[in-house]
């Protein structure tokens, strides 16, 4: 009928608009926990013409990028404010020749700031010590996934010490396994965006030693600042970048650094969701006003249809509150029914897309239950007007009614 | 016993406006129960709303009516719904029974609405169906009916809660004569081994002299009584 559809429609919006905001919330929320709210990442970026939006195009230069002379004086700078600076160098992704089949591998140079923030839960083996960054020691730390794959169920007393040589763009590296991090399958899920491919598992070395495999000087593009807690990052991060761009870059005339605080994205993606959710409210609203309508309409016309009816159920009896009644229950079956059915048709819509999307849905029971609530609340509100059209009728007028 | 009493019974529509209309000008009426009363007279006599004014459906402007002894005017619209729900039985030359509702709930209806238990009132229809002969079409949706079967089933369920006044307004209007004769013999059956009370209104003079007792009214008065043939009456 005419009217169930109305109010499926309508609850399908109700039970989706309360899944997709809350399963977006989480998504992103897991994600950013993941980077870390305290960090603050720093890019090398081409200057902005005062104005204008155009760029003064010129290759990188080495003297462009930061060094570590950049960063002391940074560190001291901000001492007691900072945590530290995270470093990391990419040197590739490789692959390593096993028996059976060939492992992808991307190998990281970091400092023990950018190892740290990984928050790594180390299974066996130990992490770089200093002596192993400042001696450029050939050293590695590897995924428990990999470390299974290559040397089996006992990798962990198999693997420590052994030497894993992989081959990255068509040079051969070797490193001594110096330990092994437990493998979290939901962070290499984290990148919801790549469907489907696995990626390659994550490696570490000491920086320095990444450096020394390219034969390159220890300069930067980007690095991130990891904030003390106590810290406003937003506040920080411009304080950091006037520090550095007044003191280095004011008269280079290609670049300059830009911050992004991860708390700035948060709030701003925060503020996206938040706006999405009120668009998507709004038109439930909206859309809620006019199937109640509907409802009253039909109701209306039922009743005028039935406007002899009336009249005999009162020449037999039936006092003006029974009238009512029957009619407000009818409202409410007819609301509830409708939205039992959106609830089905929105859960099913809602896992399918889920599955095609590979979209993390939650279908919250305590909406379900509220949204079956609120259609009976409907059914109570716009019956209302109605019924009392019915049980006020006079009884004659009704019974001649034609 | 009179269970019925008019005394000066006025009733006027737009009442105080310019259009203000007089149908009822004054009737003084008293029906006896057990009584098998005929109103007879042409359309607009009044006979409508005399038949709403002894249903309760309608209160008069002027006048007093006792239903069994009971002062109608000093009765509030609850009290009204119960009366017609208890003490008088309605019979509509259209039937009206509820669509989409099957003979016996047709039949319980006015029983639900008097608060009987479900189990009581579906074994109570069923055997009102049954003195009607309609045993055999209880499950029966009304537009799956004829229109003397459906004039039973709204017979049966006038009879529901047992009613002291059926009001019968022009009940074989809508039915060929065969059929008629077929109510009107059921109203007679109704009359005789109950001795329930009954109102006629008709415009037929020949169903009118099967009564009792025949009212003639014109014109919003009662112009005539006479007696009719009923007492000798024998059912074909």
């Amino acid at each position: 009928m005419f009217l169930d559809n109305i109010s499926m429609a309508l609850s399908q919006i109700r039970s989706n608009k309360m899944s997709v905001g809350e399963s977006m919330n989480r998504a992103i929320s897991e994600a950013m926990n993941e980077f870390g709210v305290g960090n603050i990442s720093f890019y090398l970026t081409e200057k902005e013409t005062a104005g204008e939006k155009e760029y003064t195009y010129r290759d990188l230069r080495d003297s462009d990028c930061v060094s570590e002379e950049i960063f002391e004086d940074m560190r001291r700078h901000f001492a007691g404010r900072v945590q530290g600076i995270s470093l990391s160098e990419n040197i590739g992704d490789g692959t390593i020749e096993s028996s059976n089949t060939d492992q992808k591998i991307s190998i990281n140079g970091v400092n023990s700031m950018a190892l740290d923030s990984r928050k790594l839960q180390i299974e066996s083996g130990r992490v770089f010590d200093s002596a192993d960054h400042s001696n450029m020691r050939r050293v590695i730390i590897i995924s428990s996934k990999l470390a299974e794959e290559l040397y089996g169920e006992d990798y962990i007393h198999n693997a420590i010490g052994k030497v894993l040589e992989c081959e990255i763009s068509g040079k051969y590296y070797g490193y001594t396994i110096l330990g092994i991090y437990e493998y979290d399958p939901s962070a290499s899920g984290r990148n919801m965006f790549a469907m489907g491919s696995t990626p390659p598992s994550e490696a570490f070395i000491p920086l320095r030693t990444a450096f020394a495999e390219t034969n390159r000087d220890m300069l930067f593009t980007y690095f991130d600042v990891v904030a003390d807690p106590e810290e406003d990052a937003q506040a920080l991060m411009d304080e950091i970048s006037a520090f550095i761009n007044s003191k280095y870059y004011r008269n280079n005339d290609a670049f300059e650094m830009q911050g992004y605080s991860m708390q700035a994205i948060i709030r701003e993606s925060e503020q996206t969701i938040g706006m999405v959710k009120l668009a998507i409210s709004a038109i439930a609203a909206i859309s809620l006003l006019v199937g109640g309508i509907g409802v009253m309409n039909i109701m209306i016309v039922s009743i005028t249809e039935r406007t002899r009816e009336i009249g005999t159920r009162k020449a037999l009896g039936a006092t003006n509150n029974s009238i009512r009644l029957q009619f407000i229950t009818e409202a409410i079956v007819l609301c509830i029914t409708g939205g039992v059915i959106g609830l089905a048709g929105g859960t099913a819509l809602g896992l399918g897309a889920s599955k095609l999307m590979r979209f993390p849905v939650t279908a919250p029971v305590k909406w379900m239950v509220i949204s079956v609530l609120f259609s009976m609340a409907m059914g109570l509100f716009f019956g209302i007007y109605p019924a009392n059209k019915a049980a006020r009728m006079n009884p004659i007028d009704a019974l001649r009614y034609e | 016993m009179q269970i019925i009493r008019l005394e000066k019974i006025h009733k006027r529509y737009f009442e105080g406006k310019e259009n203000e209309l007089e149908v009822l000008k004054g009737i003084d009426l008293s029906i006896s129960r057990g009584e098998f009363v005929a109103v007879v007279g042409a359309s607009g006599s009044g006979k409508s709303t005399l038949m709403n004014i002894i249903g309760v459906l309608d209160r008069p402007s002027e006048g007093r009516y006792f239903l069994d002894g009971t002062d109608i005017a000093e009765a509030d619209d609850r009290e009204l719904s119960g009366i017609r729900n208890k003490q008088i039985g309605f019979v509509f030359q259209t039937y009206n029974l509820i669509p989409r509702m099957s003979a016996l709930r047709n039949v319980e209806l006015p029983m639900q609405y008097a608060g009987v238990k479900a189990a009581v009132r579906k074994k109570r229809a069923e055997e009102l169906l049954r003195t009607v002969d309609m045993q055999d079409r209880m499950d029966h949706t009304p537009d799956e009916l004829s229109g003397g079967q459906k004039q039973r089933v709204a017979i049966a369920r006038a009879l529901a809660n047992d009613p002291s006044i059926l009001l019968a307004d022009e009940p074989t209007g809508s039915l060929d004569s065969f059929t008629g004769r077929m109510i009107m013999d059921l109203f007679h059956r109704l009359h005789r081994e109950k001795g329930i009370t009954i109102v006629l209104i008709t415009h037929s003079p020949e169903l009118a002299d099967e009564t009792e007792r025949i009212l003639t009214i014109s014109d919003g008065m009662i112009t005539g009584e006479r007696k009719g043939a009923a007492d000798g009456y024998v059912p074909g």
